[in-house]
Parts: structure tokens; sequence; C-alpha cells
């Protein structure tokens, strides 16, 4: 890449070319407050106005997150002139902003609030009316409002590029523009997927998880029998939460605060991972013995599951019938476990803390009612250890409990990035197929975070391809092939969010603004970072496939037989539905 | 979508393939929608949609872009009086206020009966006639606040024949 | 049709159809060519049945071998239309009702007798005037580049434009290089008339300069200055010429495809040029191998929606793409990232309708019109209070002076010139110490206003500025595109404060603010309409900051406008006691006192009205049923 020479705030730097005033200025060291920019300053909108700097000959102040450097351009960040503008913007936008920031749930992650700071902005300026807002309540996964929105179009952007649905949308113009799903329509009632990754780009407090803290905290109190589970991807993120680095893991802390706030059970989901490859591996094999409907592609993501109900319910029958791993583990707490210790199951309160967004609407699906009582989000998790006066610094490492459900392999470790439930699943079907372990326990061809990955796996001769996606922007190429019966895989593994549950919608936010300390380029690597936390936790399992889990084959002795069984089949399967009607009529 | 009778899914079928050429055709599909229909629903855009690959959501806010597109059906006389500053300076203000006050309507509302809607228009250009209001196309020029009532009339008793 | 297929074709065409116009205007003896006036203002001052009703007539009387009727352009002396000109004569009959068509053909076609009482009644001199370019409106105006043949050839009629020598322009670019075309644009100063002035050669250039597989040129017609229409009368009266212009210039800078931007309220111009466009296609004149040459060009329309900022060319862009009309961040500039990603030249209708004269005459001739940094020709859309509203197209330079006074003839009813806004809602007012400057781009930007696309709003005394800005301010605000916060919130901030003020609530704190917000919108916004929004308050406030100051301390509107700052008084004196104020008053709050009038006998049961200011609506209806004049505002 070519390089120029600039002059920022009269020191010479050399930079890239190609870069945009903002980017250079950020890798020269220099901070200019943004709103509208994602942190690592790209952008293609320009419309916040909060990044003006002047630019020596250029006719008044440039937007810094569009306008790219050039040979020998001086640009002058502190000037009175740029500061007042840069502050006046801000303000402008703060005047018609609900600013309980006191209460706001974002308090802390807010990117206007920061870049308020970083502005000095007054108070009371230029106030008067405000556009009419809406507050959405409705879905169960996220909330929406538009009193704190300041229309970025962040995540209309990130709907369209990731998953390719485009909920979100500008509506109306001028001062009364909202950015809402058509109609100024609940998620609810919109085939929005919930998956979240909207929420995740959101500079403040417009978009966010629904949160059922007061939910849990309520049956704590009740004295019912609160287990909880954690999701893979929590561990790999949690510790960002706590001003430690990205991929830093966070298991042992995460299960010494679970156990400090007072669970009956701190259990892993990752066992219930485990049963579902059991499950999901047999099925499959079953599906290829028997002819049936292949490629099968699994069910984890319920993100995924959404999109196939709205978008593609001819691809149903392609679908696992398997429940998602915490679903399952709810089920198997409310029977096996339950039935173990002789505990009235009504006693019993499941919480998953989950990466994910769309848990939260699955678990109120009616296909599966009484699996899970509360879904929190990794960021709820922290809200809550920070809540109840945990220092997540002086904390221990502690173990899961070991419980009936205790043990883990490695393979229900990477459940939690793309590729992973392959991987687990394609560990599993080689011993079941060939009577012995697959000498490379590593599948690398279906790791990394590329949008479609393939492998083939040569089984006693038998060749099977595989195909592996995440985000449906991807995935809508492979399930268009799937739908017109042209595809020739066996089994595809499908996760909503691009990357995996480690980038999942309840996942920690990944805002440079707030991360000083990470590399310029955080944004592009921090899924890598996260994946890598799940990998090397897999590499340390002594166990490292599904079928010997000890707790699972115990579990299928006692209780559910074989995999497929009857029982298993009341318990960990679930139904889908072809129905889902995009736009209800609402009243 | 069921909702859509068959006929207008053929005939917006065929709005839309009349532009199967053009790269980027959803204002000149939006456009002929709104003339032929009057209005544009959430049903019509999720067809259009359908058609186009575009998403709701892109159409819904080209929708509620363009003033000329409505979400709502419109009555059946359209009055639109010109406060472009030519008019304005000659007191279209008052002689739409005058329409509100004898139609019970606010700019951008249809009367209950159907048959008008009310529209305060940016400039149609005819400056030179200031104030001027246009009722489905035709041109009523320098018009006064004492015309107004008139005007109305004129159009109740051609429904009333 | 015959297609045109070479050089020698056009100019053999040009030439028959030249003496067909010829004998059109100066007629054979005994013959006579009526033309009615078909711009939108005449069309709906039912211009259309006029002239179907002389047709009639014409027939009826057994005429047709020696009288021809037909429809033309625009004559932009719009105030006084529907027009009829009689040809060879020139005779000019205006506010031609369809009634009038009989008298028409039996006293002047038949009888050879002009209809004294349709003449132009001068305002000042009081005398009827017969002949077009007699009229004062017409005698500073220099309508042969813009306006080239408006008002002359019927512009359904491409035949007439080719007669007119419409083509020859692009016959001549076609033997240039493209560099030499770009050249000459260049050195005939043309600068955009859509409102910047940026010079129109260097736009063609940075889009010849970039290599690419694909161009556009694209024609802006979405005028949406509220108060102006020179873009719709240009397309009304000679689409070809537009078209011409637009081919020019994309032979210039290498485009196959050229797209014009027509606002849908337009319906007459989109039509006529429509049916320009299928009749160019017809003879050749647009599709491959033009004259011949390996030059291949298309046109296409599309139409605007109702959205002012598509004005703005990036919007103009997203909306033809299908988008919302949200203006995108420059760079990339559309001359090197544009329509469909591809390079694109915008250009406003004036602008290439100033091309072909430039290309046919040579830029020495062009140049030679107008100031020092402004060239040839500028149309304007006079209106408001000025007695002769209309289009006029008039050299840079002449002063806002001859603009109003000579060629508008002054403000009616003997009321006194407080300003004129130019520009539109991006431009300014200008006042009685402008007047004497000369129009270019650069003098009214000096005097704090910009020449815009050429609106031209004449204001009186009875208006009011602050009011005038507000209107500007409300109009901004509905038109925001609501991408960019200073222009979305700033905009609606400026419209609150001025509405305090005009509520007689402002305070001087207020107005301070006003003057920050107006600045922190020019220099934070988006595109250029977020950036000029202000103008209307910055140049109100610069030129007359008393008045604001008189609503703010005095709680006074000085116009009367301001309906809070204002009540309807009755004077005692003049009051005859006649009660037709009280009995048109809708909220029936205008008392009949004990008083006898001045001078009437207390017999009689005329009483003195007052009106009780607390339950009037300030409709102004006593006002003006009073025939005493004793209604005054305060």
């Amino acid at each position: 890449m070519a390089l120029v020479n600039i002059k920022i705030e009269g020191q010479a730097y050399q930079v890239e070319s190609g870069l945009t005033i903002l980017e250079a200025a950020r890798k020269c060291g220099y901070n200019i407050p943004s709103l509208c920019a994602f942190n690592n300053g790209k952008c293609s909108r320009a419309s916040c106005r909060v990044c003006l700097v002047e630019v020596k000959g250029a006719r008044g102040l440039v937007a810094s997150c569009v306008y790219p450097v050039a040979e020998g351009m001086e640009i002058t960040i502190s000037s009175q002139k740029a500061t007042e503008a840069r502050r006046a913007s801000v303000e402008l936008i703060l005047s018609n902003h609900h600013k309980n920031c006191l209460q706001c749930e974002k308090n802390g992650h807010c990117e206007l609030l920061e870049v308020s700071k970083l502005v000095g902005a007054r108070d009371h300026m230029y106030e008067g009316e405000q556009t009419p807002s809406t507050l959405d309540t409705l879905a169960p996964g996220l909330i929406r409002d538009t009193s704190k929105c300041i229309l970025c179009g962040r995540c209309i952007e990130r709907c369209k590029e990731a998953q390719g649905i485009s909920i979100l949308g500008f509506e109306n113009r001028g001062f009364k523009t909202i950015v809402s799903p058509v109609g100024n329509r609940s998620f609810a009632t919109s085939p929005c997927i919930q998956c979240g990754q909207c929420v995740n780009v959101c500079p403040t407090g417009a978009l966010m998880e629904h949160s059922e803290i007061d939910k849990v905290d309520a049956a704590m109190k009740a004295g019912k029998k609160v287990i909880v589970q954690t999701a893979p991807a929590v561990r790999a993120a949690i510790a960002e939460e706590f001003g430690e680095r990205i991929g830093t893991p966070g298991t042992g802390k995460m299960v010494a605060a679970l156990h400090r706030l007072g669970f009956y059970r701190v259990f892993d989901t990752n066992f219930a991972a485990d049963l579902t490859i059991m499950e999901e591996a047999h099925e499959l094999m079953m599906r290829i013995k028997n002819k049936g409907v292949l490629p099968q592609i699994t069910s984890c993501s319920p993100g995924w599951i959404n999109y196939l109900e709205y978008y593609y319910p001819e691809v149903i029958p392609h679908v696992s019938s398997c429940k998602s791993p915490h679903m399952m583990m709810g089920a198997i707490i409310k029977s096996y476990f339950a039935k173990t210790h002789e505990i009235d199951p009504n006693d019993i309160f499941v919480v998953s803390i989950m990466p994910c967004i769309a848990k939260k609407y699955e678990r109120q699906r009616e296909e599966m009612p009484n699996d899970v009582d509360a879904v929190l989000t990794t960021r709820e998790l922290a809200k809550l250890i920070k809540r109840n006066g945990i220092n997540w610094a002086r904390l221990p490492e502690e173990e899961f409990d070991d419980d009936l459900l205790g043990e883990y392999s490695g393979a229900g470790v990477i459940f939690g990035v793309t590729g992973g439930v392959m991987e687990a699943a394609l560990r599993t079907a080689y011993y079941w197929l060939t009577g012995k372990e697959h000498e490379k326990i590593a599948f690398e061809s279906v790791r990394g975070l590329e949008g479609v990955k393939e492998a083939s796996l040569d089984i006693n001769g038998t060749v099977i391809k595989v195909a592996v996606t995440s985000g449906m922007s991807n995935a809508k190429k492979l399930l268009d092939d799937v739908k017109a019966g042209k595809s020739d895989y066996a089994f595809i593994e499908i996760m909503g969010c691009p990357g995996g549950c480690i980038n999942g919608g309840g996942q920690p936010f990944v805002k440079p603004l707030f991360l000083p300390n990470e590399d310029d380029n955080i944004l592009e690597t921090y899924k890598a970072k996260r994946a890598s936390v799940l990998y090397s936790e897999d590499e340390r399992q002594v166990v490292r496939q599904s079928h010997n889990n000890k707790d699972i084959q115990k579990l299928y002795k006692e209780f559910l037989g074989e995999p497929g069984s009857e029982i298993a089949e009341e318990l960990l399967h679930t139904t889908y539905n072809a129905n889902r009607e995009k736009f209800p009529d609402v009243k | 979508m069921a909702r859509l009778q068959d006929a207008a899914r053929k005939q917006i079928t065929e709005i839309v393939n009349r532009y199967k050429d053009e790269g980027t055709p959803l204002m000149m599909i939006l456009s002929d929608i709104q003339k032929e229909y009057g209005y544009i629903p959430l049903e019509v855009q999720e067809l259009v949609s359908s058609l186009t690959g575009i998403p709701v959501s892109e159409i819904y806010g080209v929708v509620t872009f363009y003033s000329f597109f409505s979400l709502t059906p419109k009555g059946k006389y359209v009055i639109g009086v010109c406060l472009g500053t030519a008019c304005y300076v000659k007191g279209s203000q008052l002689v739409l206020d005058k329409f509100e006050e004898l139609l019970k309507i606010k700019p951008g509302e249809t009367s209950e009966d159907g048959l008008f809607t009310l529209d305060a228009l940016r400039c149609v250009g005819a400056c030179a006639i200031a104030p001027a209001v246009s009722i489905n196309g035709k041109v009523f020029p320098m018009v006064q606040v004492g015309q107004v009532e008139n005007i109305i009339n004129e159009y109740r008793n051609k429904e009333a024949n | 049709m015959v297609k045109i297929k070479t050089s020698e074709e056009l100019i053999k065409s040009h030439k028959k159809f030249a003496s067909e116009l010829d004998m059109k205007f100066h007629c054979e003896e005994g013959k006579r060519a009526i033309v009615v006036c078909g711009g939108t203002g005449c069309l709906s001052s039912n211009s259309h049945d006029l002239l179907l009703r002389l047709q009639e007539l014409i027939k009826e009387n057994g005429l047709e071998d020696r009288v021809t009727a037909n429809i033309v352009g625009c004559f932009g002396f719009c105030s006084q239309g529907p027009f009829v000109k009689i040809f060879p004569e020139e005779t000019l009959y205006t506010k031609v009702k369809v009634e009038d068509a009989e008298e028409i053909i039996q006293k002047d076609i038949i009888g050879g007798e002009v209809v004294e009482r349709l003449l132009f009644i001068d305002p000042q001199s009081k005398q009827r005037v017969a002949k077009q370019h007699e009229i004062n409106f017409y005698k500073l105006q220099k309508r042969d580049i813009a306006l080239k043949g408006n008002a002359e050839i019927n512009p359904e009629d491409i035949n007439e434009a080719i007669g007119q020598g419409a083509f020859l322009a692009l016959n001549k670019a076609l033997h240039m290089s493209r560099q030499e075309v770009i050249t000459e644009v260049l050195n005939s100063g043309l600068r955009g008339r859509g409102g910047a002035g940026f010079p129109t050669g260097r736009k063609w250039q940075f889009a010849y300069d970039v290599q690419s597989d694909e161009k556009y040129v694209v024609c802006n017609g979405d005028e949406g200055d509220p108060g102006a229409f020179m873009d719709r009368s240009i397309i009304e009266g000679n689409p070809i010429n537009v078209i011409e212009g637009m081919m020019i210039e994309a032979y210039a800078i290498g485009a196959k495809n050229g797209y014009f931007y027509i606002r849908a309220e337009y319906p007459i111009a989109v039509n006529r040029l429509k049916n320009a466009i299928k009749q160019c296609e017809e003879l050749g004149l647009l599709g491959d191998n033009i004259l011949g040459t390996d030059f291949s060009f298309r046109c296409h329309i599309r139409l605007g929606a109702g959205a002012f900022v598509c004005g703005e060319e990036t919007a103009l862009l997203n909306s033809i793409e299908g988008q919302r009309g949200m203006p995108r961040p420059r760079p990339p500039f559309p001359a090197v990232k544009g329509l469909w990603g591809k390079p694109s030249v915008i250009n406003n209708v004036e602008t290439l309708a100033n091309v072909p004269f430039i290309l046919l005459h040579g830029a020495k001739e062009y140049a030679a019109i107008g100031t020092e940094r402004s060239k040839g020709t500028k149309v304007f859309a006079l209106g408001g209070k000025v007695n002769n509203v209309g289009l006029v197209e008039v050299p840079m330079g002449i002063t806002l002076r001859q603009l109003i006074f000579d060629i508008g003839g002054g403000i009616p009813n003997g009321k006194k010139f407080k300003a004129i806004q130019t520009g539109g809602p991006s431009g300014g007012c200008l006042t009685e110490k402008d007047l004497d400057t000369p129009i270019d781009y650069d003098n009214l930007v000096a005097a704090g206003s910009m020449m815009g696309s050429g609106g031209a709003i004449v204001m009186d005394e009875d208006n009011c500025m602050v009011d005038v800005a507000k209107f500007y301010m409300t109009f901004i605000c509905d038109e925001s595109c609501g991408k960019c916060s200073p222009c979305r919130i700033g905009t609606k901030r400026c419209l609150e404060i001025l509405t305090k003020i005009t509520d007689g609530k402002g305070t001087m704190e207020d107005l301070e603010e006003l003057k920050n917000l107006a600045n922190v919108i020019k220099s934070n916004s988006l595109c250029g309409l977020g950036q000029t929004a202000p103008n209307p308050i910055l140049s109100t406030m610069n030129a007359f900051y008393d008045e604001y100051v008189a609503h703010i301390v005095d709680k006074k509107c000085p116009a009367h406008v301001c309906k809070t700052l204002m009540q309807y008084k009755i004077i005692e004196e003049k009051c005859v006691g006649c009660g037709m104020c009280a009995r048109n008053c809708p909220a029936n709050t205008i008392v009949k006192t004990d008083i006898v009038p001045v001078g009437k006998n207390p017999s009689l049961p005329l009483r003195v009205h007052r009106i009780d200011p607390s339950n009037c609506v300030k409709c102004g209806l006593c006002q003006s049923n009073c025939r005493f004049g004793a209604v005054i505002k305060d």
C-alpha cells in the first residue's frame, strides 16, 4: 500500500493512502470523536457530523470519517472552529435525545455519553420539541426505544450486511425520521430473527436486549431452586465486561461468581452440547441410512431457526429436530436431574446464560414452553455480578458443579464458534460409522471465520461432503441450493450470527472507543480472539468427543436409553412452524 | 399479502414487469402504482418486494420519504393549495386555512365522506397566477379566501348530480 | 418520418423547415398565423380551450387555407396571460378568454382591425401597446439563449425546432474533438444555473478526465425552490434545445446515456419532453451513430416524487437509484463516482439550454454578454409583490432596480418596495441599498444572498421579514431529508425560536441563540441544502434586525402580519355605523357602541362599531368588507 505524508496538528506522519482522516488520525494516536462511524473509523454516511475537522485548503469543515487522506494534507483537530462545531453537533443530537442516562440500561457503554464528555457538551443546549417516540417491548428478545435513537444508521447497515433481511430502515423524513421495522411495527410483528446484531452496534440505548435480570432475582427471592447453565461462548467474552482484554478466558471466575450469586447448581451447557451431538449425529446417520431428507441442517441457533421459518419454510424437513443445547439442558434438569434428586420440577427455575438474544425468544416458543425459565445474555450476567457487589478481579477460579450433568467434552466447548458443531458431530459420526476415533481430532477445514466453509470426510471409502456457514447473508446461497434440490452436502451447520455464538447478539460490546488498549484493527480480530479461547479449552480437555463423555453415557444408560429413543424424542426434539406470517395484522 | 385480490396482484406484477430491464426501477414502479391506485399499502409493498427482491423496509422508507407517495387512500378530489413563496406572500396560507375550516380537515387528511384530501403543496410552478390551488390537476388561478366556498361547492354539486 | 442520418441531411432539413417557419412568421400576402400560449400558467387559464375555439372558428369561417392557429411555449409575462399573438403584424393580445376568440377572428383576422380592448395597458403611461417588443416587460430582456424558441415555435413539433436551428450546434460539436468542446464551454465562462454557479466546463473536464467504461449525464429538473419555474418553462417551451445541450455534454464527456430528472408536479413539461425524445428517436437524432458519427446516445426520463432535497445532486442520484433522496457524503464526487457508481455530470436544465448557443455562436460571442465573472443570460421567475409577474431572461449584470422596476413595472397598489428574495430557501433578502447592484453570481453572494436557480420574489411593506424567515424555515424543516443531525434538528430548533418570536414570546437571548444555531447549521451540515438553509434567517437578521427586535421588545409586528402581535381596530372617526363588519364577523366579536358616527343623524340607527379583541380570530373579513377604510391593523 502506498504511503502518503500528512500533518496532524502540525506533526508529520506517514500513513497508508486510502485511509479516511479518522482512521489515519486514530493510527497516529488522535481520537476524533465520532458517532455514526463504526469505531474503526469506517463510515459510509457522515451523517452525525461529529467528526468534523479542518483541512487546510478545503471549503469549510470536513467529515473525517469519509474524507480520504492525501499527500501533503494538513489536518487540524483542535482549532476553535472544529471543536465548537463538534460540540454543537453533539449538543443538537442531545437536544432530541431522551436523557435518562442514570437509569439507562446502556449506562457505561453509551457512546453518545462518552462523546458528549469528549466534546464538552453543555447542559440544556438547544432544548425543544422531541421527535415522537416509540418504545417497543413486545418482542421477547429485544427492545427498541426511538427516544434514544440518534439515526446513525449502523443497525440498518448491520442487519442488511450480516443477515440480508433489512428489518430496520429509515422511515419518514426530516425531524420525523425514525429507524424502525416497517411501519414502526414491533420486532415481534416483523420478520425479525431477533439475533441482536443491531444491538451490538447501537451506540446508545435505542436497541437493547429485553432484560430478564429482575425475573431471576424474583425467582431467587421466592425460594426456587435456581439452576444456572452457561453457554460455551459466554466464557470467551465475559472477562471483557470487567476490563480484561479480548480473548481472556473467563471460565473459572465466571463459575466462581455464579456460585457467589447463590445458584443452586452451576452447570455448563456444554454437557447438553454433547447431548445434542449424540442426538443430532444419530439423526444424521438415520437419514443417511434410511435415505431420508439430506442435507441435514443444524438447529442449535434460534436466530437461524427464526430465519428458516420466516424465509425458507420449504427447507424445514432438512433441519434437525434437535432442540438447541440449553433447551435440552433445561428439559433434562427438570426430568432426569429432578427425578434423581427427588425435587418437584415446579420448584426448579432454570436460567440460561447465553451469548444470544434469540434464545430469549426461543425459550418462549409454544413448542417447548417449560424447559428454561429465563435467559440472560453475557452482558446481563456481568450486570448481575456487578449489582451483587462481586469484585471480578478478586475472584478465584472455580469448577462447574459435578452433579450428574457435570462432565463435558472438548467437542461441546467449540459449539460456541462457527464450525464447532460440525467438528463435534464429525468426531462422533466418524467413530460410530467406523468404530474408531479419527486420528486427527481437529478438523481444521471447518475452522476459521470465512462466510462459507466446505469439507469432505472419507469414512470407510464413503465421502461425506459438509458445509459450514454463519450469518444469514452467507447462508442464503446454500439455502437456495437446498431449496432447489441442488445441494450435494450431507450435513450443513448454520449459525445465526456471523462467526457463530462468540459474536452473538448478547456478547459484550466491542467498541474501540471504550477499548483504548486494544489493537487498531480490533473490530476485525475480536472474533478470532474469542474463538481461540474455546479452541484452547477444547485442547485442554481430556475427553474430546461427545460420545466419550461419561455423564452422557450414564444419562443414556439410566434414563434415555438410546439416542432417538421415545423419551429422547419427547424431551430433546421439537418441531417448526412453516406458517409464520411476516407481517401479521396489528390491532 | 394474501389479502390482495388476484386482479390487483396481476396488475402490480404487470407494472413491475414494465421495468424489468431497469437496474433500479423502484421509483418508477411506485409512481405507477400510486397513479393507478392512489396509495401504496403494505400488502402492495410486500408484493413489490417479493417481485423485485428489494427489502420491504427499503420500499417503505422510500414511500414515506417522498410526499407524492401515500400509505392511505386519498379522497376523490385532491385539493392542493400552493404554499410556494410567490403564493405565500400573496396570502395562500389564508386560503389553506379556509379550506381547513370548511372541510374540517388538516393538510394531509381526507374528509370523512372520502371526497376531499387537502394537501399543502410546495410550489406548483404557477407562481405567476398566485395564489394557486390545484384540484386533481386542474389549476385555479389567483384564488382568494372568498372563493374557497364556491370551489368546494362546485365539486360537491358535481357529486350530487 | 424520414430519418436524418448525416450532417448534410440535417442541414437540408433545417433549410426546408426554416423557410416554413419564415412563412409562418412573415406570412405570404393575405395569410395569417395565430399562436396561443401553452405554458402552465396560461393553460390553467384555459388557453387550450381558447386554441380549440380559435381553430373551430377558423373552420366555421372557411379560413383554413389562409389562417393557422397553433400552440407555442411560454410568453413569460404570465400575469397577463393567456396570450394570443397574430403574425405577420405581431399583435399581442393579453388576458384573452375563450369568449374573446370570436371577436379576434371577426374583427382582426377577417376585418383587419386590431381588437383594442385586448391590448396590454402600460401601467405607467396607461397607454395600450399593440406589439410585444414595445412592452416594457420585454424591452430589457434577451430571450434568445435559454428561452430560445419560447413563444415562437410549437414545442410539440420537432420540425419547427429544426427550422430554428436545433442540432446545428450538435452537428458542429461532433466535428470537434471532445476536448475542444469542453474548452469551448470553459472559455464561454458558463456557470451552473442551478444554484452555486460552479463553472460548467470544469465539471465536464473532471468527468472527461476519469477513465470508465460507462459515464452518465444527468439533467437536474427537480426545480424545487418555492417560487421558481424557469426550468419548467424552458422544457415546456423548447424541450429540443435542452436535449441538444445534453447531447453535446454527453459527447464531450463520453456518455452514452442521459437521464432527465423532472418534478412529477410538471406534467406538461414531462409530456413535451417525452414527445420530443420520441421525435428525436424517430428521426435518428437519438440512438446509434447520430448524424453518421460513432456518437450514440439515449435519453431517459425519471420523475421526482415530491422531495425538495432531490435538487441536491447526490440526493437526486440516490432517487434515480430507487433510494430515499438522502445526499451522499463527498468525496467521492459524482464526476468520479456518481450514478450507479459511474462518473456522472449533473447539470441544471437552464445550464444545458445555454450550451447549444455557445457551440453554435462560439464562446467569444457568448462571453461578450454579462459581467466579468458571470457570462451570458439568466432566467428569473419574477414574482411576489411586483406588477409584471413572469419569467424573464436578462443579460447578467443588469441591476435589481432594472429587474424590479423597469421589467417588473414596480410595486403594485402604490406600496413601498421592501426586499427581494433571490435564491429561494438557500438565498437571502436584498434591500433598497442593493437595488443598483449589477446582478451576477459574485455580487449577489457579496450582498448576502445568492443567484440560486433564479427565483426572485419581491416583497413590499406589508410583508413581515420575521414571518418570511419563518416561512422558509418551515419549508426547510418539512424538506430536510433527516439524514444529518445539524439540519434535521437544527432547523427544527430555529423554527421553534422563530415561532416563539412571532408569537411574541421571544427574548433577546433567543435572538442570539438563533444566530448561533444558524451558523452551526451552515458549517456542520452534510449537503448544500443544510449548509444554505439558515441563509434566510441570517440575511433577514442582517437587513431587518429592527423588525426582530420589534417583535421581541415591543411585542409588535411592524408589518401587521404575525397574528398574535396584531389586532384589527375600527377607527371611530371613519366608522359610519353601517354594520357590514359585524354582519361578516365569523366570531361575532364586533359590537355596536352608543356613539353616533361623525356627521350622522342620531335618529338614524347607525352607531359606531368596536371590535372586542378577546374573541377576534383575526380573519380580516371586517377589513375586507368595510367600504370606508375604517378597519385597520394595529
